[in-house]
């Protein structure tokens, strides 16, 4: 009870805490402030679009990617997988998430970064460049830092965790599900079907909850996505993050404003953040306890 | 006597636990065949080697041959799809999907591509759903959740959703055994209409169930066929002492 009360306290004190430091910023500009993309600390202009848009942007590749793998690996392992096989592939996933990010942002440098310089960017540019509109994404320069390497390399970081978390849900769908749909002559893609569609609000929960990671993740990503406070068209360009910026320019942050900036950038990222992994988890916790989708008498 | 199931020697392991010990069965056509027995005597997993639902699980294993209308179904030709749509199963705990009433009728006409077209569709539900004697309770509220139903209605609807797929054979594995004496009562009453068309084997603990709805009742205990005969005779004047101390409640 007392710990409970405590961390609400935590919580209401860190807004408090946030909006009365960002108070400059907040009182002067107002919602310029979040659709501004002018970012010049030396001038007094402080614009946050550019960080919202390379937040969004890069978490936005993340899922895209690690989706669509988290799910296929997770019906593997759920679905298909004999135990023998799961079990160690379970337990390398585990592994996966628990990684610091830091390392990730080493790999990123080393290894993510000349490949996509070398061969994934030029690859992209070759085969979607020319599409007309969506072909802007993979054109421009390619350094092989700048919001692509940020957005693969948050897919990497959330890869494990949603597949472990669609893993859990997919593995409390009632067996009584699948044998239902296999006794009606379903094939076992079918079958696996119908066990997805038990689990669908605790999959969107785990996607959340993705994507809560990617949105604040930090390390990682200022090591690979470039930081600069740009918006480009071209995913080979590079960007900035909010987490990102707050890391990298807090110790200078001197002047009253600057700091104000930064610290209500701080507050959006929280506050989002907040919002999402909440959400996550009413979804995830509607399957866990069975009000939402598997539900028998 | 023209069997639609013909069981032979046929023997069930978990591993290596036995749960079957040589059964031999004739199921014929258009009859209900009642399986009673104490509870883990392996009257379920008898019920599901008729449908391969067995496959499911990796350790089991299956000796022996099952023919239905002449055809081994464990043989390696056999289309394991195609035999549990001839073979429908309805479950002791009644488990709808998470969609409409309608979808959930719908679903097994769909992935098996019967209808002809979306009116089709429709008739095929109405249809299976009339047959299942529900269609009155549900025809105003098609769209809406299955779980909104009743326990006993969410069961028939699930035996309306097997009946949909048009099998020649039904597996009911306690349909009954969570349901109030009314909505028992309803799918008893059910079972007997469904006779007309189906074979039908049922699996209960209920002796009266089994004296009400079967022609042919099967005692198992420990995994044994103990005896075989019309029900009839099996409640008055059975073969085995075994079955009469059964029957008459002397354990079990
Ligand atoms: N999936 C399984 N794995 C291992 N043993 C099982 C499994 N299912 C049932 N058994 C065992 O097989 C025996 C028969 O069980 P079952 O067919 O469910 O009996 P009944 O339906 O007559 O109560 C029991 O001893 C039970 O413990
Ligand atoms: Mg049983």
């Amino acid at each position: 009870m007392i710990s409970a009360a405590s961390i609400i306290f935590i919580v209401v004190g860190m807004i408090v805490m946030m909006v009365s430091n960002s108070m400059p910023t907040i009182s002067r500009f107002g919602l310029a402030f979040l659709t501004g993309s002018e970012w010049k600390p030396a001038d007094g202009v402080f614009g946050a679009l550019p960080f919202i848009y390379g937040t969004i942007v890069s978490s936005l590749i993340a899922l895209i990617i690690s989706v669509p793998i988290s799910l296929g690996i997770a019906i593997f392992l759920t679905e298909q997988a004999p135990k023998k096989i799961a079990a160690p592939i379970s337990f390398m996933v585990e592994l996966l998430a628990a990684i610091p990010s830091v390392v990730y942002g080493l790999w990123g440098i080393f290894v993510l970064a000349p490949f996509i310089r070398d061969h994934l960017g030029v690859f992209l540019e070759t085969y979607l460049g020319w599409i007309p509109v969506v072909g802007q994404l993979f054109q421009g320069r390619l350094t092989g830092i700048g919001m692509l390497t940020g957005g693969i390399i948050l897919a990497l970081m959330t890869t494990p965790i949603i597949t472990s978390v669609v893993r859990d849900i997919l593995e409390v769908v009632p067996n009584t599900q699948r044998e239902a749909a296999l006794a009606l002559g379903a094939t076992k893609w079918e079958t696996t079907m119908i066990v997805l569609g038990n689990a669908a609000s605790g999959i969107a929960g785990a996607v959340v909850l993705g994507l809560g990671r990617a949105l604040g993740e930090t390390m990682a990503v200022t090591m690979v996505i470039g930081n600069s406070p740009q918006i480009s068209a071209s995913l080979f360009e590079p960007a900035y993050t909010i987490a990102s910026v707050l890391a990298a320019n807090f110790a200078e942050a001197t002047d009253e404003l600057y700091l104000s900036a930064l610290i209500e950038m701080g507050l959006v990222l929280f506050l989002v953040t907040f919002v999402v992994n909440a959400f996550a988890k009413l979804l995830i916790m509607s399957v866990a306890s069975g009000k939402a989708g598997a539900k028998n008498v | 006597m023209e069997s639609k199931i013909s069981i032979s020697n046929l023997n069930f392991f978990y591993g290596k636990a036995q749960a079957l010990y040589d059964i031999n069965l004739e199921i014929p056509e258009r009859e209900v065949v009642a399986f009673i027995g104490p509870s883990g005597c392996g009257k379920s997993t008898f019920l599901r080697t008729l449908n391969r639902m067995n496959d499911t699980i990796p350790i089991a294993k299956v000796d022996g041959t099952v023919l239905i209308d002449g055809e081994d179904i464990y043989s390696s030709k056999t289309d394991v799809v195609a035999l549990r749509r001839k073979v429908g199963m309805v479950f002791q705990k009644s488990n709808p999907f998470p969609k409409s009433i309608f979808e959930n009728v719908a679903y097994g006409i769909r992935i098996n591509k019967m209808q002809t077209s979306k009116s089709d569709l429709n008739d095929r539900v109405e249809k299976a759903l009339v047959n299942a004697a529900l269609w009155d309770e549900v025809k105003d509220r098609l769209s809406s959740s299955a779980f909104g139903l009743s326990g006993g209605q969410q069961q028939r609807l699930c035996i309306a959703r097997a009946l949909a797929v048009e099998p020649e054979v039904i597996l009911m594995d306690e349909p009954a055994s969570a349901l109030d004496p009314i909505a028992t009562q309803k799918i008893e009453e059910l079972v007997v209409e469904l006779k007309k068309d189906y074979t039908i084997v049922i699996v209960t603990h209920n002796m009266q169930q089994a004296g009400r709805v079967s022609d042919r009742t099967a005692f198992f205990m420990l995994g044994k066929l103990i005896e075989y005969n019309p029900t009839q005779k099996m409640f008055t004047n059975p073969d085995e002492r075994l079955t009469e101390d059964y029957i008459t409640g002397r354990f079990g």
